[in-house]
């Protein structure tokens, strides 16, 4: 049973919480920022980007993935630049139609070029693969402190858990800055910070994480870890540091608990089959935001 | 008195800023004398606050030069202090009224410097200037405006400058914090500084302030109230509608 728990359940449960932080912490900036509709759009079109990069260099590694999908989130923000300055509609609606079509053609390419065949297929885009990071090489707990074990651990892991550190450096580094320029623009260009290039850090930040995130877990997992965890933690709390932290915490928790209740739960009531990982972690997020926005104590008046 | 003589604190030499083709600011040659305090004033539309953001370099200049202490912008920044119109700041975010006179430090501390003790001590003193020591813990949201313009001159105050640029620090505020502000802003100035509002009372204007700029799209006039705040002068900077009682321009 533990040597299952190991092998089965061990890495796909490290990874959901590493995508999950890693996706929290620029969400927080992002819902402060009322840009929360980005991290949506930039975690939808990373789909075509990575098809595309499937196709030009047929293989699904990580660097041509990560291209495809920066190159895509790049065309997004021209085009919904492009969007709203042509047609003349809000930023919310030609975010809404860009990230909607981009969708759409990356499940129209994924389906007519065989790439669903090889390695891709839409439901692994939209709900990840989470359960078949499975660690074959473990033997049971004793295999973390075995190297030959450890060189079997699923790339995903690695991948994630680098993308979170390199994204908490950066917001620990930046946190004054981006603090700053997300309260007060004009105070903040007054002091001389370089606004426009702490908003690209961000949107990169974000993008980033959502891009790492998307291959492990797919993109309804991807928004909802961007968002829900920090708009929770926003209603438990009137400090920024103490929003972060709870942010992770509530990411933390969600993934956790999400995957075992997936896994688990439908035994528990003598169900037979389990229940899609990515989707129960992401209610489950959902659910913490209901309990906040019920009970919290920094409800705003409506 | 000796030396040579202090340098304005902020001239501006045939300043132009345009919004898209729209002129909001031509050739305004406005000089604020170390010291004083100025006070900005004009119709609506006249281009005061575009006045202080095209000085910060907040918006982009057609055409002219600007100087702070004889300087560049960029080598002066650390002695400006900028007080921003309230509505251009997020109410909802989650910091308290200590955090954001804080804010006001961030030149002293960069981006790692570790806060200690002597710079929350400093950011109290600061909220005790303008008499709101007792909301340090506040959210800036949960404060009234007067409360909230309060600690954002608190966070003027601790960034230790010589200039103050405030944009309608008497905007939507109650007549205490009004006279609050007043005597912080004048205090400063009996120290040393350098005051710069833009106002929209003209009746308060011989009572507050030392200076007037008369601004409409371009500087009407300029000089000491005794002077330069006459109702000519206003008349050609309001046109035909002088919100103004008129025995005031009398004082």
């Amino acid at each position: 049973m533990e040597a299952d728990f190991v092998i089965l359940s061990l890495t796909p449960i490290l990874i959901g919480c590493f995508a999950a932080m890693a996706c929290a912490l620029p969400g927080n900036f992002l819902m402060l920022r009322r840009q929360a509709m980005l991290g949506d759009a930039i975690s939808h079109v990373v789909l075509p980007g990575i098809v595309v990069a499937f196709l030009f260099t047929g293989s699904a590694s990580t660097w041509a993935m990560m291209l495809g999908a920066g190159a895509a989130a790049m065309v997004s923000v021209l085009l919904i630049e492009g969007i709203r300055r042509l047609a003349g509609v809000e930023p919310g609606a030609a975010m809404g139609v860009t990230f909607t079509t981009m969708f759409a053609l990356g499940v129209l390419l994924l389906e007519g070029s065989g790439a669903g065949a090889v390695h891709l297929d839409v439901e692994h885009a939209l709900y990840g693969n989470l359960e078949s990071l499975i660690w074959l090489d473990a033997t049971g707990w004793e295999s973390l402190v075995d190297p030959v074990a450890l060189a079997g651990l699923p790339p995903e892991l690695g991948r994630m858990a680098a993308v979170f550190a390199l994204i908490a450096i950066a917001g620990f580094i930046f946190w004054r800055p981006l603090e700053l320029a997300t309260f007060d623009e004009g105070f903040a260009r007054a002091l001389g910070l370089p606004v426009q290039a702490i908003s690209l850090g961000l949107v990169a930040a974000a993008a980033m994480a959502c891009v790492a995130a998307f291959t492990a877990v797919g993109s309804i997992l991807t928004i909802a870890m961007l968002i829900c965890p920090p708009a929770a933690a926003r209603l438990l709390t009137d400090r920024l540091p103490l929003q972060v932290a709870l942010s992770l915490g509530l990411a933390l928790l969600s993934a956790v608990g999400g995957y075992v209740l997936a896994g688990y739960g439908p035994m528990w009531f003598g169900l037979p089959n389990s229940l899609s990982a990515a989707g129960m972690i992401a209610t489950l997020s959902g659910l913490c935001l209901a309990l906040a926005a019920a009970f919290g104590p920094h409800r705003r008046a409506a | 008195m000796s030396g040579p003589p202090r340098p304005d604190a902020l001239s501006l030499r045939g300043l132009s800023v345009h919004y898209g083709v729209l002129p909001v600011l031509e050739q305004v040659e406005a000089h604020f004398a170390p010291g004083r305090m100025t006070a900005i004033i004009g119709p609506n539309g006249a281009g005061k606050s575009t006045l202080l953001k095209a000085a910060l370099g907040l918006v982009p200049v057609a055409a002219g030069e600007v100087r702070f202490f004889g300087q560049p912008l960029a080598a002066a920044r650390a002695r400006i202090a900028y007080v921003p119109q309230r509505a251009s700041v997020d109410w909802d975010f989650p910091v308290r009224a200590v955090d954001v006179v804080q804010m006001g430090l961030y030149r002293s501390l960069g981006l790692l410097g570790r806060r200690t003790a002597a710079h929350r001590a400093k950011a109290m003193e600061c909220l005790e200037r303008v008499g709101m020591q007792d909301y340090a813990l506040r959210q800036i949201g949960a404060l009234s405006g007067g409360q909230q313009q309060r600690v954002f001159l608190a966070r003027a105050l601790a960034q230790g400058a010589e200039l103050f640029l405030l944009d309608e620090p008497f905007a939507g505020v109650d007549a205490a914090t009004e006279s609050a502000i007043v005597s912080v802003l004048q205090g400063l100035r009996d120290g040393g500084a350098t005051v710069v509002a833009v106002h929209h009372d003209l009746s308060t204007v011989p009572a507050y302030f030392d200076r007037v700029l008369l601004l409409n799209r371009t500087a009407i006039a300029e000089g000491p109230v005794a002077t330069a705040f006459t109702r000519e002068a206003l008349g050609r900077t309001y046109g035909g509608t002088l919100p103004m009682d008129p025995e005031l321009a009398a004082q």
